[in-house]
């Protein structure tokens, strides 16, 4: 058994940049992002897959990153939360996401944001059992899921180009 | 945060590689595609292989290719790029609506084909932490000498969840086993024991390689999952159910249950029921009967153990109900 | 009602009525630019150079005296730093005064399974894991009390040497009027037995804290608490540490929902290994830790038994509950109260009796989980009101709707009813489902049902007794027209932080963006009690009204010397202040603070509140009282599948009367996330042992405990009804818990209308269902559920005549033989209720 401080070293990309980061080799890519690389941004819920909220995208599909080893990542593309924004804005998610109040604790978000952009990425004007379909993987406790599902639909219209505003009742109830 | 434990991580780029660093490992080594089902086997303890051998970078182990014969898939394909392959789906659609049917999209991205196949078998007294089994003295599966939902009895009883593994029975795929000293090919059923510890009859060095599936000409399949919510869950109950027609009349059929035994559990009696008929009401009550009697599920999985058992008779049931309207929907005269 | 002439005094403030320029409007919220860039530091994200990980040893036994502890070996493993066990914090604490009866590692005895017993500080999580396993513990097995029913038949070996005898934590018995004279003079009356399984709030985010020690003596504390103030008190407790020298910083919560409400092990636990080794130590629990913290909903047994007359009016009510409390008392005492306090707000009951008991058991302690002991009696009183109303041959609708608790008024246990607006929620969910309809109308498998309920905004009383407010803010406007605002306050994803800025920039007539937030920090901020109750929006809400006000007065006094106006005349809006009766006369804010500071110095203010005394005198009246009560009123639409039993739930129609929006983006998230959790309560999640295998929690995981996932979750129809309360910040009552506890009941419902089988018990499961159907096929009562009550020792009742029966809140002594009531000709079965005095 290697001792845990024999690290070892890979190179990936990171949100678009190259990176170089050296850690214990059995640990996660969770762990390798959050603990050697800063980005905490990625968050945990079970370590065991059974809940989602690691997602990150790896060569653009979201996985669970406490079921990744951070070795198996070498030469990957490796998106997280961090690298939606781009050039101090918003990505439409996470705009309509925090418009919407989408996000409510936060936890799950990063997760939801990753999933939810893979999905847009394919389908451009997804159902609602679509998104339900994409995001099943993803467990959120505070909204059940209805703002998330309204901030997608609002910011796939908004990336097709379209002046999409929420719905009255999305903000304020059935009258 | 729950984490592994120390290993040493290979990633070969062949077979013979691969099979070198497992001779190397010994018992140690163990071999490792998706992770979705080892990592948190090994985060729990629950397995402690000191060496882990990565199967995604052996290029004859991916893929799928369709074939006049049939189709073979690599076990390493994910079951993601298996469910949304459009030629497979057309195809195969029970085998593809199974793989989707495992676990979450998120997951279905990492899990494998052929992991999936080689799932290991599940129980809530084994798939705890070690701090959890420690509080009943483990179990016989890893580190102790009982199987907690049968006390009295000499074998483990965990569950085979795979969902792909009935389908697989139930239509007649066949497997290739590639190991440093050769290779054989077996019908699927014959990868599985109903034990809840050897619950396959692979030798630890051989490898999955090929997953080869019948032509799809006259069958037809489908597969049904019972679970609490519509992702994440392993199946309570899955029901492959497989017919070949001869005209409107069936020449054979076959009748698989997932998450009842250790193995996929082939009903024989459901099936040699359904011979000759064309699944009429009653023919489809009989064989709903037959898969009903040895239906076996214990207390280690989610639900109550006799409500799961009511429920094969009404999964087998609409199973075959299903094959039968799509059997209607096809031949309509045109 | 007698109509009286108006008074100055029934004039509402005119916060409830004025135009608002942001109250009310869905705004973002001020932190969720941070959350969708995965800025927001939780705990586990809190990382400090030479820090160490702590990981705590369990009890593998579900009740065990500790013989002895050998940390030696674990103490001797290289990287190994500190190791704790019970005698190095020997200071017992718990959140209620009455309950101090845990300790951050157990000394003598474990009680459940998941009991910590000892604690490592190493240089990895990896290495503290692996001294856990060193550490040698000799336990002597006792026998384990499985549930709340074994607790009453097994009072030995006991589980706690103190509680109301035996195994029995706590015994509650309330009488307001005499209930058998009520019983009496109904026209039917009816008993139902029903059960509430326990769950789990299942926060995504596991429980973390990082502590530091500076060597000037001062601890440092980040932990993802929803109450900052009872953590700090409980360190300053155990560690033996001046308050003064302790800090407490709440991180932004992952979801609570009641279940980071104590103080707990893991937190004194880091604190003390930070002293120990003079580095920082951070914890973070597993998931399977996370069940075990627990504090969630008590499984609660109840027996509730109504008397009615032919129109549905209540004339007396004897609801009984026992919950299953676990191994130590958390808020149990409260909790076992609340299963007791609430049945009397939604629809009149003349007369009441309640008897609550709460049993220790060997399983991780309950406490409050979204709703704190009251979506258990609540479940059991909509459900059985609905099979009254059947009997009745009544709508059940109409039912509710004749006898609602009328506003302004008293109830038979002394609480003090404001605003309510459930007759209008009742219809909005009425009319928008099609109740009429569908109610007993729609095909086999397909069904409809209605609940409603009510919640307290806040409670009337402290955890710990004080005269002091519940919550305090502070204030301080910046020469640029900034505008910083302290609270302890803890952002939990509820919004709270939030809706500090909205009220603040609404008193201010700034942007709510203009204004910073501090909160949840016990150096930095103003005590607030903390996010638990739905407490806050009111109580910082005031608060912050005050402080705003405080500053605006400063402010508007040197703005209207300069521009030579009465102060009156002032308003503040669009960051500027001006006249009223001529907008384009006035000055900027920034403006106007800078003339403000000139003259009076720095400008800032405080605020704070109290909530109003209960009438409520006698020894329980405690815990009910509240500042203003939401309502809310739920249809749910079901199909089951007779085959199997499967329930699925497509849609829910949820009107929830909220007083006044702030926020209205996050009143519909709150309402939304309610009914996800009600849904998930009502089908399918449940904390299960196994009382035959050691009371090892069944499924501590997020795959088996089963949490609805986007393909479980229904469509959600809301309205939003808005019935201020004078007591409430611009009106505002609570919506994060009241709209959870319809939702149970109202599928219970629906699913008897569908296949019409009763199940008595939540989560609603296809066995269930399906044995159910099973029974009715073969002619047996069509119903699943609990069949006996069990014979409770309860102690002399405390008798407080109802306040229409000449009470003062206060209990009346035992005479044996007289009844305080009144002649049945005179029981008030129609009474409109009291008007507050």
């Amino acid at each position: 058994m290697p001792p845990l401080d024999a690290k070892a070293k890979i190179a990936l990309e990171l949100n678009g940049e190259p990176v170089e980061v050296a850690f214990a080799p059995h640990k996660t890519l969770l762990e390798v992002l959050r603990e050697d690389l800063g980005l905490t941004g990625t968050k945990h819920g079970c370590e065991l897959g059974e809940c989602g909220t690691c997602a990150v995208l790896v060569d653009a599909r979201p996985v669970l990153s406490c079921l990744v080893l951070g070795l198996a990542c070498a030469g990957r593309r490796v998106k997280t939360v961090e690298g939606m924004a781009e050039g101090g804005r918003l990505h439409p998610l996470q705009d309509a996401f925090a418009e919407l109040g989408a996000a409510q604790c936060g936890y799950c978000t990063p997760a939801f944001l990753l999933a939810a952009g893979a999905l847009l990425a394919e389908n451009r004007r997804p159902t609602r059992d679509q998104i339900k379909q994409a995001l099943a993987g993803n467990l959120c406790r505070c909204t059940g899921y209805i703002k998330i599902y309204e901030a997608v639909e609002l910011a796939a219209a908004r990336m097709r180009g379209e002046k999409a505003q929420p719905a009255r009742e999305t903000l304020y109830g059935y009258p | 945060m729950l984490r592994l434990p120390s290993f040493t991580y290979l990633q070969p780029s062949t077979l013979a590689e691969a099979w070198r660093m497992k001779a190397d490992a010994g018992p140690d080594g163990a071999f490792v595609a998706g992770g979705t089902d080892l990592y948190p086997n090994m985060k729990r303890r629950q397995q402690e292989p000191k060496v882990v051998i990565s199967l995604m970078g052996i290029p004859e182990l991916a893929g799928c290719e369709m074939r006049d014969a049939g189709c073979v898939v690599g076990p390493c394909i994910t079951l993601s790029e298996l469910s949304i392959l459009p030629s497979f789906r057309r195809s195969y659609p029970a085998v593809a609506h199974a793989a989707e049917l495992v676990s979450t999209p998120l997951l279905r991205n990492m899990g494998t084909l052929g992991g999936n196949l080689c799932l290991d078998t599940r129980c809530n007294y084994y798939d705890q932490t070690y701090e959890w089994r420690k509080a009943i003295d483990f179990c016989m599966k890893k580190d102790g000498k009982i199987c907690w939902v049968a006390p009295s009895s000499p074998r483990c009883w965990a569950v085979s969840s795979s969902d792909v593994a009935p389908v697989m029975v139930a239509i007649g795929a066949e497997f290739r086993l590639v190991g440093p000293k050769g290779e054989r090919v077996m019908p699927a059923g014959r990868l599985y024991a109903n034990d809840g510890i050897n619950y396959l009859t692979k030798h630890p060095d051989e490898i999955l390689a090929e997953v080869r599936l019948p032509a799809p000409d006259g069958w037809d399949a489908v597969y049904h999952k019972l679970r609490r919510r519509g992702s994440f869950d392993f199946p309570v109950l899955g029901v492959a159910a497989w017919i070949d027609w001869d005209g409107a009349d069936i020449a054979d059929a076959r009748i698989v249950l997932g998450g009842v035994a250790s193995w996929p559990q082939e009903v024989a009696e459901g099936g040699t029921t359904l011979k000759g008929t064309d699944l009429s009401d009653e023919a489809i009550a009989r064989a709903a009967d037959a898969a009903y009697r040895p239906a076996k599920p214990l207390d280690n999985t989610d639900f109550d153990l006799s409500w799961r058992k009511q429920m094969t008779r009404v999964y087998v049931k609409t199973a075959l109900e299903e094959l039968r309207e799509r059997r209607r929907s096809t031949r309509k005269p045109s | 009602m007698a109509t009286r002439r108006k008074t100055a005094a029934d004039r509402p403030p005119d916060r409830l009525t004025a135009a608002f320029r942001v109250v009310g409007k869905a705004l973002r919220k001020v932190d969720a630019t941070a959350k969708v860039v995965g800025a927001t530091k939780f705990a586990d994200d809190v990382a400090l150079p030479r820090m160490l990980y702590a990981k705590l040893l369990r009890s593998p036994h579900p009740h065990a005296r500790i013989l002895g502890i050998d940390p030696s070996r674990a103490a001797a493993l290289a990287g190994v730093k500190a190791v704790l066990t019970g005698k190095d914090l020997p200071i017992p604490f718990g959140i209620l005064p009455v309950s101090q009866d845990e300790h951050a590692l157990a000394p003598d005895k474990v009680r459940f399974v998941g009991d910590p017993v000892a604690a490592v500080a190493a240089v990895s999580e990896e290495t503290a894991s692996a001294a856990l396993d060193l550490i040698h513990v000799t336990y002597e097995p006792l026998r384990p009390v499985t549930d709340a029913t074994d607790a009453v038949t097994h009072p030995e070996p006991r589980i706690h040497d103190y509680g109301d005898g035996g195994n029995l934590h706590k015994l509650i018995d309330l009488e307001f009027g005499d209930v058998a004279e009520g019983f009496a003079a109904a026209d039917l009356v009816r008993e139902d037995l029903l059960f509430f399984e326990g769950s789990t709030h299942l926060p995504m985010e596991q429980h973390a804290a990082v502590a530091d020690w500076s060597p000037d003596g001062k601890l440092t504390l980040w932990s993802s608490t929803q109450t900052p103030h009872y953590v700090h008190r409980a360190l300053a407790k155990v560690l033996e540490l001046s308050p003064a020298k302790i800090r407490v910083i709440a991180t932004p919560n992952g979801g609570g929902f009641g279940g980071k409400s104590d103080p707990f092990s893991h937190e004194i636990v880091v604190a003390k290994l930070a002293m120990l080794t003079g580095r920082p130590v951070k914890i973070t629990l597993t998931r399977e830790e996370v069940f075990y913290c627990h504090r969630g909903r008590h499984p609660a047994l109840m027996w509730v038994k109504t008397g009615v007359k032919r129109d549905g009016a209540i004339t007396a009510m004897h609801f009984k509950s026992l919950l299953d409390g676990g191994g130590y008392g958390s808020y149990g005492v409260a909790s076992t109260y609340y299963t007791g306090a609430l049945q009397t707000v939604t629809y009149h009951v003349p007369r009441y009796k309640f008897q609550g008991a709460r049993a220790f058991t060997n399983k991780p302690p309950c406490g409050p989980k979204r709703g704190h002991g009251t979506p258990q009696p609540r479940f059991a009183l909509e459900v059985h009101l609905d099979k009254i109303a059947e009997q009745l041959g009544m709508d059940p609708a109409e039912l509710r709707l004749k006898h609602l608790v009328p506003p302004n008024s008293l109830t038979a246990n002394w609480l003090r009813i404001g605003s309510m607006g459930l007759g209008p929620c009742i219809r909005k969910v009425v009319a928008g489902s099609g109740w009429k309809e569908k109610f007993r109308k729609l095909p086999h498998g397909k069904g409809i049902g209605l609940a409603c309920s009510s919640y307290i905004t806040g409670a009337g009383l402290a955890i710990y007794w004080n005269p002091m407010p519940h919550s305090g803010v502070q204030l301080k406007c910046d020469r640029g027209g900034g505008v910083t605002v302290f609270c302890g306050s803890t952002e939990i994803g509820q919004g709270s932080d939030s809706i500090l800025a909205v009220i603040v920039a609404e008193v201010l007539g700034v942007d709510p963006f203009d204004i910073a937030i501090v909160t949840g920090d016990t150096d930095l901020t103003p005590v607030d009690l903390g996010s638990y109750s739905s407490r806050v929006t009111l109580m910082t809400g005031n608060a912050a009204i005050q402080a705003a006000e405080r500053a605006r007065d400063i402010i508007a006094r040197h703005a209207a010397r300069k521009l030579e106006l009465p102060a009156e005349r002032l308003a503040f809006a669009e960051r500027r202040v001006f006249d009223v009766e001529n907008p384009a006369r006035g000055l900027s804010f920034a403006d106007a603070v800078q003339l403000a500071e000139a003259a009076e110095g720095t400008v800032g203010t405080v605020g704070s509140y109290t909530p109003p005394a209960s009438p409520g005198r006698y020894r329980g009246a405690g815990v009910g009282p509240s500042p203003a009560y939401s309502y809310s009123a739920c249809v749910a639409e079901v199909d089951v599948d007779p085959a199997t039993g499967i329930v699925r739930v497509p849609r829910i129609f949820i009107a929830h009367d909220v007083g006044r929006s702030i926020n209205a983006a996050t009143v519909m998230g709150q309402i939304e996330g309610s009914v996800y959790m009600g849904l998930g309560e009502a089908l399918m999640e449940e904390m299960a042992y196994r009382g035959n295998r050691n009371v090892v929690h069944k499924i501590p995981s997020l795959l088996e405990y089963k949490s609805p996932t986007t393909l479980e979750m229904c469509d959600v129809v809301t309205y939003v009804v808005e019935d201020p309360d004078p007591n409430g910040p611009f009106g505002a009552k609570e919506c994060g818990q009241g709209p959870l506890l319809p939702v149970p009941p109202a599928v219970a419902n629906a699913v008897y209308d569908a296949v019409g089988v009763r199940i008595d018990v939540v989560p609603i499961t296809p066995e269930k269902v399906f044995k159910a159907l099973r029974r009715k096929a073969k002619g047996e009562e069509p119903r699943f559920g609990p069949t006996a009550f069990p014979d409770i020792p309860w102690p002399d009742p405390t008798r407080v005549p109802p306040p229409w029966e000449g009470g003062d809140g206060k209990a009346v002594p035992l005479t044996p033989g007289a009844s305080p009531g009144l002649d049945g000709a005179r029981i008030p079965g129609h009474a409109p209720g009291v008007r507050d005095r």
